[in-house]
């Protein structure tokens, strides 16, 4: 099917979802490390508009934006599972969701992990109600794309590891389980499957990482008020 | 496709977002009912059927969950209709790169004009400026690549960036003239603006865009709802 590359850094849960994809199809594919400080001429050239990873490379063809390269792969590698299912509704639903996840979840949680203080405070409430629309969307399913996993737990897989490493190093606790007990039976079952489970960056690095960008994001803000 | 009640659209006739849904559905002969929704006093019907946005347009088909967005709702409607003037195209790069556009459009070059309507100051909003002249630069490349020498976006017909990019001209055109500025013009993109007045009058669209003085009366009522931010 073709010469396979992906840029990505190691620590990005955007190019993560495209490793689980990739993994997951069995489809054969070159890793090429980014280091977005010193970002390379050939990612410029295969993403000039956003400059980002993950960038996936099909026979010399780039395709860009994390959600656009997991419908791209899915259709591609067709002959294998499906990650999205077939139904238009269901399809339509799972879009709707994946959506909300990177423009709500994803940014209100950031928001809550890189303040401090009384803005911290004021950004913990909606990242709290954007994961209750999380926990409901559980509801009855044993994982987000309903009897086995699927498009959606791709898209919400970074919360199985990264909230963790938010609540660490942003000192929040979001999770807990009297209030979200089905994203953590979820998040069991995810962590369980072997593709999940072999390609997590490492912990401790991702902590250190993740403490240090907060950190900056911190000192940023300080310096520009 | 002829006679269908089962389809209804919530909406409202300024909305670009709304405008695109219409179009589709003019594209692919399909009727349905249009129920009008008031912005500045959200309906019971919007607040239940959008609770996460709260936002028009808005999709009903038959008794099935109702479906928001408007670039879920086009995927939706090309995916039930696949027979009647497609919309996307069929092999996956050609789609990943629609799909792509469509991000940039929305996410990057429309939100620009939330942004020039907002920022205060003549400084502020000439840096804007660029920014959707820069915008407009990376469409017309896009435009020239992906028509192939062709019509429109889509080839020889309407496609899917025709439907993303082309609901918006209504609002270019009061920004352009609010902020005097030209976003398309012939020596920066002749491609685009050809495409410009090719798409405002196509058959299926130019009844859906409302004239100037509606969108006008629109961008004052938002003025006055969301304020620019203070100098």
């Amino acid at each position: 099917m073709g010469e396979v590359k992906l840029f990505r850094t190691w620590s990005s849960p955007y190019a993560l979802r495209i490793v689980w994809a990739l993994k997951l199809k069995g489809i054969v594919y070159e890793t090429i490390y980014e280091d977005l400080a010193n970002k390379s001429s050939l990612l410029l050239e295969y993403n000039p508009v956003h400059k980002k990873v993950p960038v996936l490379l099909h026979n010399g063809t780039p395709i860009c934006e994390s959600l656009v390269i997991l419908e791209y792969i899915d259709e591609t590698w067709n002959t294998t599972a499906r990650f999205l299912p077939e139904d238009p509704l269901a399809r339509a639903t799972a879009r709707f969701w994946a959506k909300f996840n990177d423009d709500r979840v994803v940014t209100s949680i950031f928001r809550a992990y890189v303040t401090q203080g009384a803005e911290q405070e004021e950004a913990i409430g909606p990242a709290l109600e954007n994961l209750d629309i999380v926990e409901k969307q559980l509801i009855g399913k044993n994982f987000f794309s309903g009897e086995s996993f699927g498009f959606l737990d791709l898209v919400f897989g970074w919360i199985a590891k990264y909230l963790g490493i938010f609540e660490e190093t942003g000192g929040i606790k979001l999770i807990d389980e009297d209030r979200f007990p089905l994203i953590l039976a979820w998040k069991d079952k995810f962590c369980d499957i072997p593709v999940i489970k072999e390609s997590w960056p490492d912990q401790e690095k991702l902590i250190t990482k993740f403490q240090l960008m907060r950190e900056h994001f911190i000192s940023t803000a300080a310096g520009s008020s | 496709m002829g006679k269908n009640t089962e389809i209804k659209l919530l909406g409202t006739p300024p909305s670009p977002f709304v405008n695109r849904v219409q179009f589709v559905l003019n594209l692919k002969s399909i009727e349905y009912e249009y129920i009008d929704e008031n912005l500045a006093c959200k309906s019971e019907l919007l607040l239940t059927s959008n609770p996460v946005y709260k936002k028009v347009p808005v999709l009903f088909h038959g008794n099935k969950p109702p479906i928001p967005e408007s670039l879920i709702i086009i995927e939706y409607l090309d995916e039930i209709y696949p027979d009647i003037h497609p919309i996307l195209p069929s092999d996956p790069l050609g789609r990943a790169d629609n799909h792509f556009w469509a991000n940039y459009i929305d996410n990057k070059f429309f939100a620009l004009f939330e942004e020039l309507r907002i920022t205060p100051g003549k400084e502020g909003k000439e840096a804007i400026k660029k920014q959707i002249i820069e915008g407009s630069g990376l469409l017309e490349e896009t435009f020239v690549k992906l028509s192939n020498g062709k019509t429109y976006f889509g080839g020889d017909n309407v496609g899917y960036l025709d439907v993303v990019l082309g609901c918006f001209l209504g609002w270019t055109k009061i920004f352009e003239k609010l902020n005097e500025f030209n976003i398309f013009d012939e020596v920066r993109t002749p491609k685009l603006l050809e495409w410009t007045n090719r798409i405002r009058s196509h058959e299926s669209l130019k009844d859906v865009i409302p004239g100037s003085e509606a969108l006008m009366n629109f961008y004052m009522m938002v003025m006055k709802h969301k304020p620019p931010r203070v100098a």
